[in-house]
This record gives structure tokens, sequence and C-alpha cells, in this order.
């Protein structure tokens, strides 16, 4: 007890280095202050973590990146391209108005970070750091607290109505040794509409958060692919809470990167509310994807889903940690979740621990995880056909990742993320 | 057209011969129907024509207008004009019908120099085959066999049969689970695709598959060899008789 008492603020200490808090106005400096409390109370994730028993946290604790080369993406459009969107660019972590559109949409309030932490009072100290710090409990995120306190960057998105088009954050990596850190915030006021995309590889070493706040019948759609780069590194966490007969969506696409741990933290808290988190991950060789899920029910007929699925070849490692508590008022629960993985040969590697946790009495929840090889008669089927052995395995790939995709609702948008798909399998074929 | 010369198989997971030596020439333009008790050898000599793992040719062989077959991938095989009509046709779930289509027919005009069929003519040509078989726009969105009535399943390999336009065509219990209405459209299919060109390879249980689709020769098969071949005849006197009587005068 007593040494890990001792080395876990060590840790920390080394991790930060002696760096102080970024300056501001009032409300965020009180707002970073409580994160880095948070933070020094517990410590970062050490070996004997059992929530980081299946992802090694050792190269998200040092001080410093690990170098990560920046992989040339002139062999495909990018992503979204075809989706009128309101461009925010960030190149390594810094918002970049060059090569971003103004910031102005009728319906919605964009404003930077940078620029929100110059006020004494902004609107956003009601959601910044607030629903990270919820989310601190029961199962404490220090990555999560520690971007509170850093991070000097991002957007904080209040929208009033029905947004006109996607915000679409694109996250440039032009540094091979950056380390960055971005903290977004979205706030839906009762009935409105936003999707937000996010695309890109952001940095060698990149920490990002996502705080959304959903009013009442507001809806909210997100997906994401995560860049290429084959050797950044992220973690990411979305912290969102749900208000009365609101609609939160999010999908993740990740191909490639070293090591990458998504946490999603949904909070029901008014009745009839609906989210869905979904991802697919595809993963070659030096690649560790963990998906670490926790939704709690505290409120009653509201639906949660959660479909991750992987694809993993040449040693890669893919894990699912995701947990559904149902509060004891939470009755006429509907919480569904799956997580598997389609191993592409025997050196792959799939960890996953479902839970459920259900104190009230009148609920529906499952829970499947599987894993498992390419079926050899639905291949032979294909062959049998005529198709080549790449070309009926790359279809029953695609077609075992169908149902993350499903719970993308824009046509457009998942016609592109499929498109990503394919192009990966294509160039994985050389 | 097909040329099968003492082909003996076993398994690849344990020492168990299959077939122990079949003989079988179907020409070009002719119908054969091989016919046999269950476990007598007849899916797995379709198989192991088609190319399925899980089998080793141990002696004989196997040709396509000459073309050594059992050196071929399965795909190479169905690029090579073979098809055949599965007696348990796979269940895809996440593979659109159509994309299997368009995917398997592209893909064997690549391997055959051809060019690629544009959507729009590929549309039009699943449109008119699925009519004849009474498949509709809704069964061929859903996924690949999945959901689909037994009688459904089989309609749904004639279909991808007239699609593939293959040389030789192996139709492995294609009756069984049909009724009759099923199995008329099914025997209409495949007669609409008999020709001077083409071979049909029918393996049946029964007479009944026969009075629609009428085979020029009749094999018998049993304990992993063709034991007797004949005229339409020998299926009525199969049907009939049973297996029993050919059986015994063969011992
Ligand atoms: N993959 C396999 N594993 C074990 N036994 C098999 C396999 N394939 C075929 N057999 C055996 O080979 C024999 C012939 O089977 P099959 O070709 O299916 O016969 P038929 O189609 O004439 O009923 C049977 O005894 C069957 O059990
Ligand atoms: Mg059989």
């Amino acid at each position: 007890m007593m040494a890990q008492a001792l080395e876990k603020p060590d840790a920390l200490a080394l991790r930060l280095d002696g760096a102080g808090l970024p300056e501001g106005g009032a409300w965020i400096t009180e707002a970073r202050k409580a994160a880095l409390t948070r933070l020094e109370a517990m410590g970062l994730p050490g070996r004997r973590d059992e929530y980081w028993r299946f992802t090694r946290p050792d190269s998200l604790n040092a001080a410093d990146p690990a170098p990560a080369a920046m992989l040339p993406q002139d062999d495909e459009a990018p992503v979204f391209h075809a989706i009128d969107r309101l461009k925010i660019v960030f190149v390594d972590g810094v918002f970049d108005p060059a090569q971003s559109d103004p910031l102005d949409m009728a319906g919605i309030e964009i404003e930077r970070l940078a620029d929100a932490a110059r006020t004494d009072i902004h609107w956003a100290r009601d959601v910044y750091g607030v629903l990270e710090a919820r989310g601190q409990t029961p199962v404490a995120r220090p990555f999560g607290a520690l971007n509170t306190a850093y991070a000097s960057d991002g957007v904080m998105i209040r929208v009033t109505g029905k947004a006109a088009r996607p915000v679409s954050l694109i996250y440039r990596h032009e540094n091979a040794t950056s380390d960055a850190v971005l903290h977004h915030v979205v706030k839906l006021e009762a009935g409105a509409d936003l999707t937000l995309l996010e695309d890109g590889p952001a940095a060698a070493r990149f920490n990002n958060v996502l705080e959304v706040e959903v009013a009442d019948g507001a809806a909210f759609h997100h997906v994401r692919a995560q860049g290429r780069d084959h050797e950044r590194q992220a973690v990411t966490h979305i912290f969102t809470r749900l208000g009365t007969e609101s609609v939160f969506k999010s999908f993740t696409l990740t191909v490639n990167g070293r090591l990458t741990r998504n946490e999603c933290v949904i909070e029901m808290l008014g009745d009839d509310a609906v989210a869905h988190v979904a991802g697919a991950a595809m993963g070659d060789g030096d690649f560790h994807h963990d998906d670490t899920v926790f939704v709690t029910h505290d409120a009653q007929r509201c639906e949660s889903r959660q479909v991750f699925k992987k694809v993993l070849r040449n040693g890669a490692v893919g894990v699912f940690q995701g947990k559904i508590l149902v509060k004891p008022d939470a009755q006429k629960t509907d919480g569904y979740q799956k997580s598997q993985s389609l191993l592409l040969d025997e050196d792959s590697t799939f960890l996953a621990k479902p839970e459920l946790e259900i104190y009230a009495d009148d609920v529906v929840c499952s829970h499947g995880s599987t894993s498992g090889a390419i079926d050899e008669t639905a291949l032979f089927y294909l062959r049998s056909r005529g198709m080549p052995e790449h070309i009926a395995t790359d279809l029953l790939v695609l077609a075992f990742l169908a149902d993350t995709i499903e719970e993308i609702e824009d046509e457009a948008i998942a016609d592109d993320i499929t498109g990503r798909l394919d192009a990966w399998l294509k160039r994985r074929r050389g | 057209m097909l040329k099968i010369n003492n082909l003996h198989v076993k398994l690849e997971e344990e020492d168990k011969q299959i077939l122990k030596g079949v003989d079988l020439e179907v020409p070009a333009g002719a119908v054969h129907a091989i016919m046999g008790p269950n476990g007598s050898g007849k899916s797995t000599l379709s198989y192991v024509l088609s190319g399925k793992d899980g089998y080793v040719v141990t002696e004989g062989s196997a040709t396509l207008e000459g073309q050594d077959l059992l050196d071929l991938e399965p795909d190479e095989r169905a690029a090579a004009g073979l098809f055949l009509a599965f007696q348990y046709p796979v269940e895809i779930p996440g593979v659109g019908n159509m994309t299997f289509l368009r995917t398997a027919l592209n893909s064997q005009r690549k391997a055959r120099g051809e060019e690629e069929l544009s959507a729009t003519d590929f549309l039009k040509m699943i449109r008119e085959k699925a009519k004849a078989l009474k498949i509709d726009a809704e069964m061929l969105k859903r996924p690949v066999n999945v959901g689909f009535s037994g009688g459904e399943k089989k309609r749904n390999e004639i279909l991808q049969m007239a699609m593939l336009e293959p040389r030789m065509c192996i139709l492995d219990e294609t009756d069984s689970g049909l009724d009759v209405d099923a199995m008329k459209l099914v025997s209409e299919g495949v007669n609409a695709l008999r020709d001077k060109g083409r071979a049909f390879l029918v393996i049946t249980h029964y007479q009944r598959l026969l009075d629609h689709i009428k085979p020029d020769v009749v094999h018998i098969m049993a304990d992993g060899r063709i034991v007797k071949s004949g005229g339409p005849e020998l299926a009525l006197e199969v049907e009939h008789n049973g297996y029993a009587g050919i059986l015994a005068e063969m011992a």
C-alpha cells in the first residue's frame, strides 16, 4: 500500500515536469485548479490499476511522447471531403485560423477555448471540467483530469437551434514529436441539433476531451475518423450527460495507430433518452486499440447501445471494456452491448471485459462478446462464385463491420466511412 | 466437357477414404444425373471438383475441357466455367445479394480478361433473370441467403448460375426441400440454360426432379464409386425398387 501511494505522485510529478497551469480568466483558472487537485488525488494509472489491465499506460504516462512519423495523406481524398461542413483546423493541437472557416453559423456559437479562457465569466463554466469531474466516479480517468487542467486550445460550441451543417474538427499532424491536448465543449440547448465530425491524427501523442451537454429533446451526432499515422498515440474521452428525450450517437473509425484508448462516459439523466456509441477498428501489426465505455442509466425508459467491432491481424491487439450501470429508479431501461473481434490470424489478440451492474428490476440488458476467425464456409462459398481469396476476405471483413457503420445516420457520412475501410483494405493488399 | 478419371479422395483430418475410383465423363450439351444412397460420396465429389478444403486427392484426375481442375483455386475453377449449386447454400450476413453477385461476376470477367459489367448493365441483367425465377427486388437487397426459406435459397442458387453463365453446372440435391411449384421454377431455370455448349451434372435422390430436367445418362453411385450407368430408365428403376436391387446385382 505504502509503496503504491508513494509511487503514484512521483509518476505524476515526472509527467507534469514542473509545468504550471496555463494562464486564464477566473472561470477557467478555477476549473483547471480543481482538475489538478483531482488529478493529484487519483495519480496516473499504475501497473496494478484494474482499469488499465489490458492497456499499458506507460507511454501515456511518460513526460515526453515517443516520436511519430507523419503519414503523407496524398493517397486518398481527405476524410469527409464531400460533406458540406464548417471546417476548424488544428495543427499539432493548435488552432489554425488560416486553414479554418470563419467560426459562424446560424443557430450556433463557436468560440476558441483560448479566447473563452481570457474572459472571467463564460457559459462554458457549467460544462467545462464539470462533466469530466462527474465521470471520475466510480472509476478514475486521470488523463481526463490532466486534460481539463492543461488544455489551452479547443472549441466551445453552444447550439440553440438546428445547425445548418456539421462542424468538422480537423486534426493535422506536422511535427513528429508533438504532444497535443485539446478540450472541446458542446452545449446543446433544448431541442437543438448538431453533427460534429472529427478526423486526423492530431499529433504524435494526442489527449482529447469532448464534453457534451445534451438538453431535453436535443440531438447530437458524432462521427470520428482517427488518423492513419502508424506511430501516433491517443487517449480520448467523451463525457456526456443526456436530458429527457434527447439523442446522442457517436461512431468512431480507427485504422492504424500504435496506441489508442477511447473512453466514452455516458450519463442518462432524463427519461426516454437514447445513446448509441459504436466503433469500427482495423489494425495490422503494431496496433493497440482500447474502447472503454461506461453508461449510467439514471432515468426511466432510456435506451443505450454499444456496438464495437475490431478486425485484427499480425499481432494487433484489441481491447473492450464496457459497462452498463442501471440505478435503482431507472426502470424500463433497455441496455445493449456488443463487442466482437475478427482475428485474421493467430498472432492477434482480443481482450474484453463486458459488465452489467443492475439495481432496477424492470429492465432489459444484454451483452455479448465474441472473437473469431473468418468463416471458412462463407469464404469457400464466395470463392466458388469466382472471387479470389483476398476479395472474398475483404467482403467478409466489411460485412463484419457493417452493423457499426449502420449506427451512422447520415448516409453520405456513412458512405465516406465505408470508403475509408475499403481503401484501407485495398492498400493492405498492396 | 468434364472428365473424371479414377478419382480417389480421402479426408484431410482423418484417414478415411470417401471416393474410391470415380470415372465419369460428361460431354458438352449433355445432362447427366447421379443418384445414390446417402453417404455414398455425391456431395464430396461436387466439393472436390469445386475445390473445397479438407479433402485430399490420392489418385486420379479431373479436367474441364482439358484443363486440370484439381490444380486450380476455387475461384479459378469458377472463372474456368465450373459452377456448383450447393446442397446447403451458405448464409452471409452483412453482404447484400446484389453486391455479392456483382463482385462474383466481375471477378470472373476480370480473371478471363474481359471487361467488367457496368452497374446499369448488371442491374438490367439481374432484374430480367430474377423475374423468371420469381425473385423480387426485396430478396435481391437482403444479405445473401439470410432469412431465406429453403426454396428461396435454391432459387437463389439458380439465379447465380443464370448470372454467371458457367459451362459446367453441378447441382447438388437442388430439389431437396422444394415444393412442387418451386421445383417447377427451378427446373425451368435450369432448362432455360440448356445449351449445346453447356453440360449439367444433377445430383439427386429422386426421380421427381428428373421428370422436369430430362437426363441423357443416369449414374448410380455407391460407396465412393459409380457402380452403374444407363439411360433415364435407370432412374425409374431406382424409384420403383430402391437401390437395394441394383446394389445386390453389382455385388
Ligand atoms: N468433412 C467431412 N468430415 C467427415 N466426414 C465426411 C466429410 N465429408 C464427407 N464425409 C463422409 O463421407 C461420406 C460421403 O458423404 P457425402 O459426400 O456427403 O455423401 P452424399 O452426398 O452422397 O450423401 C459420408 O460417410 C460422410 O460422413
Ligand atoms: Mg449430399
